[in-house]
C-alpha cells in the first residue's frame, strides 16, 4: 500500500534520512522502531508531506505522493496521529472528532463515522462534551486515534503513541491499535518502546541515525541480538 | 445634589458601556485575526476609516438607501480585509513577527495617506439627525443604542459561525494549534483567507455604526485605533471573551473619567490603566502565560 | 579609497555651513536631528526591543525643556538635562515592569505604544499650560540669539550644535556596539532563558539600553524644539512619530551605525522632494495632498517585504557576501 524507495530527507542543510526503502502492505501492521534521533518523526513528516524529501519515491497504493501538499493526503487516505497527541485543547472531544472529518470527502461521512467511533471507544461518548484538554493522557491517546479515524483513512501513521503514558496506559493504548487492526485498517507505528510495539506489529524496521539498520517480522526481531542489547537492556 | 451627581454617573456608566458595544466588535475582529494568523493588524482601524468613507460617499452623498450602503461598505471592507492578507500578510508570514507588524503599519501610513489624496483632510459627516432619547432624566443618542444594539447581534453572529460551523470550528482549532490542522486536510491558507475577509467585515460593519455617531477624516483611525489595540493585549492577545471584557471595562472607564474632567483625562485614566494591569497580569485578564 | 571616506565626509561635514544656502541647509539640520533620534531608537531596535512609543521621549525631551523655559525662565542649559532624565525616569517606570514581568514582543511593542498615547494625551489635556493641540512656542530671549537661553536666530551656529549632537550619537552607537552589554543584549535576543541561565543580568541590561535610547531621543527632541520654536503634540509625538522613527531605521539598515541617518536622509529627502512636487501641482490647480506619505507608506510595504535589512544593511550583506563566497 505505502511503498518508500531511497527517500532522503531533512532540513535544511542537515540530512536526516539516509536511503530509506520500506514498505507496509494493505492489512499490516508495521513499525519502524529506533532511539530519540533516529530521524522516526522525520519520517512521518515525509509521509504526511509537511517536509518535502531531498529526493527518493514515496508512493501510496501506486499514486506518487511527492507533489501531494499536505492537507491532500488525507484525500490520499492516509491519517496521521501526530506525536503527543496534539488535541485542541479548549474544545470538546466531539468538536476534536468532527475535525478529523474536516476533508470533503469525509465531511458526507461525517456522521458514520462518529458513530463508528463511539462504538470502538465508548469512553469517548461518555466523555464527548468535555474538554479534550482535561482528559487523561490515554483518553486523550484514544480520542487523537479516534479523530484520525474520522477521515476514513485506510493507512493510520501512529507517531510515538506511547510518548508521555505511564506503563499501565501505554499497554491499553497497544489494546487499542490491535483492536484498529481487527477492524481492518492498516498501520505504520513509530515507536520507542519496543517490546510493546512488537507485540502489535507483524513486522518492524529498525532505523538509527537516519539509516534502516535490520527488518523482519517481529518474532525474528524480538530475537535478534542488536535489538535485544540496545533495547531492551539484555 | 447628590441624586444628580447619581444620576449623571449612571448615565456615564450607561453611555461607557454602549460605547464599548463598537469596540468590542472591533476588538474581536482584531483578536480573530491574531488568534488565527499571529499578526496585529496596527492598519485595522484604517480599514474602518475606508469603510467610513463608503458609507458616506453611498449614503450621503448618493443616497443610496442606508441598509445598501452598509451591505457594500462591509462587503468592501471585507475585501480590503482579504487583499491586506494576501499582498501583505502571507507573502512575510515566515519573517519575525516584528516585520509583520511593521508591514502593518506601513499600511496604515498608505491608506492614511491614499484617503487624503482621494477626499483631502475635510471632516466628512453623514448627515443624520437621530434622536436623543431621555430616559428617567437621563440622555441617550439613539445612534449610540443601535450601533449598541447591532455591535451586539454581529458578535452574536460571529460566535454562532465560530461554534456551528466546519469552518468556525477550524479556526478555533487553527488558533489552538497550527500545525496539526494539516494532517486533517485543512487547508491553512484557506482558513487565512478566511479570517482576514471575516476580520474585514466586521471592520466594516464597526464602520457603519461608527459613521452614525462621528465626523470621518483621513485620520480619524487615530482616534480608537490604539485604544482596540490595548483593549485587545489587556483581555489577553487572540482571547475573544478577554477582549470583550476589556472593551467594556475601558470604555466605562474612559466614559467616568470624562464626567468628572475632560474627555482627553478618561483616555489617559484607561491607558495608565491598561498599563497598570500589564505589570500585575501580563498576559492579560484572560490570557494564557 | 574606503580608508579615506570617513575623512572626506567629516570635511564636507565641516565645510556645509560656509557654503550652503539657507534652505538646504535647514535640511540637513533636520537630517541631523532626526538621526539622532533615529540612531537613538536603533539602540532598542537593534537588539529586538521593537519600541512603538518613541514620540513620547521626544515630546517629552522638547516639552519639559520648553515649559521649563516659558514658566520657571529655566536656562535650556538646565532645561535639558531635565528632560534628559525626565526621559530617563519614564523609560525606568514603564520598562523595568516591561522586562521584570517578560513582555515582549508584541506586547512590548503595543505598551510602549500606550505609552506614546499617554503622553500624547497628557499634554492636550493640559491645554491649559501646553497649548494643546495647537501647539507650543518657546519664548524668544531679546533678539533670538542667546547662550544663555539656548537660542540661535542663525542656522549655522545650530549647525553645529546639532553635528555635535549628531557625532556624539554616533560615538555612543559604537561604544555600544563594541562593549560587553552588546553581546549580553544580543544573546538576550536569541534566547532570553538561556542568557539568564548564562549568568547575563538579563533586565538590568535591557533597562541601561532603553534609558540610553530615551535619553538620547529626549535630547533630540529638545534639540528639535529650541531650532523650530514650534512643537506639538502630533509634531513629535504619537503614534504617527512613533512608526515614522521605526520606518526610517528599517529603510536606513537597523544594525549598521550610520543606517538611521541614511534612513533620515532618504525619509526626509523624499518628504521634501515631494512637498515641493505638491506645491508646484497646486498652482496648477491640482491638489497632491498625501501624495508624499502615499509613497512613503507604500515603500515602507515593500521595503520590509522585499529589503527587511533597510538600503544599507543590504548592501553591506551583498559586498560581505561577496566576500564570503570568494573565500568558500
Amino acid at each position: 500500500m505505502l511503498e518508500l524507495n531511497d527517500v532522503n530527507a531533512g532540513y535544511g542543510s542537515f540530512q536526516a534520512l539516509f536511503d530509506i526503502s520500506l514498505e507496509v502492505k494493505a492489512g499490516e501492521a508495521v513499525a519502524v522502531i529506533g532511539p530519540n534521533g533516529a530521524g522516526k518523526t522525520t519520517l512521518m513528516r515525509v509521509i504526511s508531506g509537511m517536509t518535502a524529501p531531498f529526493s527518493g519515491a514515496l508512493t501510496m497504493e501506486g499514486q506518487s505522493l511527492g507533489l501531494v501538499k499536505p492537507h491532500e493526503i488525507v484525500d490520499l487516505g492516509i491519517a496521521h496521529v501526530p506525536e503527543n497527541r496534539r488535541l485542541f485543547p479548549g474544545m470538546t472531544v466531539e468538536d476534536n472528532l468532527k475535525l478529523g472529518a474536516f476533508a470533503k470527502k469525509a465531511r458526507g461521512d461525517s456522521d458514520k463515522n462518529l458513530n463508528f467511533v463511539y462504538e470502538l471507544f465508548p469512553r469517548m461518548k461518555e466523555r464527548r462534551d468535555q474538554l479534550a484538554g482535561t482528559m487523561s493522557g490515554g483518553e486523550q491517546q484514544m480520542c487523537a486515534i479516534g479523530r484520525a479515524i474520522m477521515s476514513g483513512p485506510k493507512l493510520l501513521l501512529m507517531d510515538e503513541p506511547s510518548a508521555g503514558l505511564a506503563p499501565v496506559v501505554v499497554q491499553q493504548v497497544f489494546g487499542l491499535v490491535k483492536r484498529i487492526r481487527e477492524e481492518g485498517y492498516t498501520v505504520l507505528i513509530v515507536e520507542q518502546n519496543v517490546q510493546q510495539v512488537l507485540k502489535v506489529a507483524d513486522r518492524a524496521y529498525l532505523l538509527e541515525a537516519g539509516q534502516l539498520i535490520e527488518s523482519g517480522n517481529s518474532t525474528d526481531l524480538l530475537a535478534s541480538e542488536t535489538v535485544r542489547k540496545a533495547y531492551m537492556g539484555l | 445634589m447628590d441624586e444628580i451627581f447619581d444620576i449623571f454617573l449612571l448615565e456615564a456608566i450607561v453611555n461607557g458601556i454602549l460605547f464599548g458595544g463598537v469596540l468590542a466588535l472591533l476588538s474581536l475582529g482584531l483578536n480573530l485575526i491574531f488568534g488565527v494568523v499571529d499578526v496585529v493588524w496596527i492598519c485595522y482601524a484604517e480599514l474602518v476609516m475606508f469603510g467610513m468613507y463608503t458609507m458616506y460617499w453611498l449614503a450621503g452623498v448618493y443616497d443610496v438607501p442606508i441598509l445598501l450602503a452598509a451591505i457594500a461598505a462591509i462587503g468592501l471592507v471585507s475585501i480590503m480585509g482579504l487583499l491586506v492578507h494576501v499582498l501583505i500578510i502571507a507573502p512575510i508570514l515566515g519573517s519575525p513577527p516584528i516585520n509583520q507588524l511593521l508591514a502593518t503599519g506601513g499600511l496604515l501610513f498608505f491608506l492614511q495617506s491614499v484617503a487624503t489624496l482621494m477626499w483631502s483632510i475635510e471632516f466628512r459627516n453623514l448627515g443624520l439627525k437621530l434622536p436623543i432619547l431621555e430616559f428617567s432624566e437621563m440622555y441617550f443618542s439613539y445612534a449610540r443604542l443601535l450601533a449598541f444594539g447591532v455591535a451586539l447581534v454581529g458578535m452574536a453572529a460571529v460566535y454562532l459561525f465560530l461554534t456551528r460551523t466546519y469552518i468556525g470550528a477550524a479556526i478555533r482549532a487553527i488558533s489552538q494549534d497550527r500545525e496539526v490542522m494539516v494532517l486533517m486536510g485543512v487547508d491553512e491558507k484557506k482558513v487565512y483567507w478566511v479570517t482576514a475577509a471575516i476580520g474585514g467585515g466586521l471592520a466594516g460593519l464597526a464602520a457603519c455604526l461608527l459613521v452614525l455617531q462621528y465626523d470621518v477624516h483621513p485620520f480619524v483611525g487615530i482616534s480608537f485605533g490604539p485604544i482596540t489595540f490595548i483593549i485587545c493585549v489587556l483581555g489577553g492577545l487572540g482571547n475573544m471573551l478577554g477582549g470583550f471584557l476589556a472593551a467594556f471595562i475601558l470604555s466605562i472607564i474612559i466614559s467616568i473619567g470624562g464626567l468628572y474632567s475632560e474627555t482627553e483625562w478618561g483616555y489617559v485614566l484607561a491607558f495608565v490603566f491598561f498599563i497598570i494591569v500589564m505589570f500585575i497580569r501580563p498576559q492579560g485578564l484572560l490570557g494564557k502565560k | 579609497m574606503g580608508k579615506f571616506f570617513p575623512y572626506i565626509l567629516g570635511l564636507i561635514l565641516l565645510a556645509i555651513p560656509f557654503f550652503a544656502p539657507a534652505y538646504p541647509l535647514h535640511l540637513i539640520i533636520m537630517i541631523l536631528i532626526w538621526s539622532l533620534v533615529y540612531t537613538a531608537w536603533s539602540l532598542m531596535g537593534r537588539f529586538g526591543l521593537v519600541s512603538l512609543g518613541h514620540g513620547a521621549f521626544m515630546s517629552i525631551g522638547a516639552y519639559v525643556t520648553a515649559l521649563l523655559w516659558n514658566y520657571g525662565g529655566i536656562s535650556p542649559w538646565i532645561g535639558i538635562p531635565a528632560a534628559m532624565i525626565t526621559a530617563a525616569i519614564m523609560a525606568l517606570l514603564v520598562a523595568y515592569p516591561c522586562f521584570q514581568f517578560k513582555i515582549v514582543g508584541h506586547y512590548f511593542a503595543l505598551v510602549t505604544l500606550a505609552l506614546s498615547e499617554v503622553v500624547k494625551l497628557v499634554i492636550i489635556a493640559c491645554r491649559d499650560s501646553t497649548g494643546g493641540s495647537l501647539g507650543f512656542t518657546p519664548e524668544r530671549h531679546g533678539d533670538g540669539t542667546s547662550l544663555f537661553a539656548f537660542q540661535f536666530a542663525d542656522k549655522e551656529t545650530f549647525y553645529w550644535v546639532v553635528l555635535a549632537a549628531w557625532v556624539i550619537g554616533l560615538l555612543i552607537w559604537r561604544a555600544v556596539d563594541r562593549s560587553m552589554i552588546r553581546f549580553a543584549l544580543d544573546s538576550i535576543s536569541e534566547d532570553e532563558d538561556a542568557s539568564a541561565a548564562a549568568g547575563v543580568h538579563v533586565t538590568a541590561s535591557k533597562l541601561k539600553i532603553t534609558v540610553l535610547s530615551a535619553v538620547l531621543t529626549a535630547l533630540g527632541g529638545a534639540l528639535y524644539c529650541q531650532y523650530q520654536m514650534f512643537i506639538g503634540p502630533e509634531v513629535i509625538g504619537g503614534i504617527g512619530i512613533s512608526l515614522q522613527i521605526v520606518f526610517a531605521v528599517v529603510v536606513g539598515g537597523l544594525y549598521t551605525m550610520l543606517g538611521p541617518t541614511i534612513g533620515a536622509i532618504i525619509t526626509l529627502l523624499m518628504i521634501e522632494v515631494f512637498r515641493n512636487l505638491i506645491t508646484t501641482l497646486r498652482t496648477d490647480g491640482i491638489d497632491l495632498a498625501g501624495l508624499d506619505t502615499t509613497v512613503y507608506g507604500l515603500m515602507l510595504i515593500l521595503f520590509i517585504i522585499f529589503l527587511p535589512k533597510g538600503i544599507l544593511g543590504e548592501a553591506i550583506d551583498r559586498l560581505a557576501g561577496g566576500k564570503k563566497r570568494s573565500q568558500e
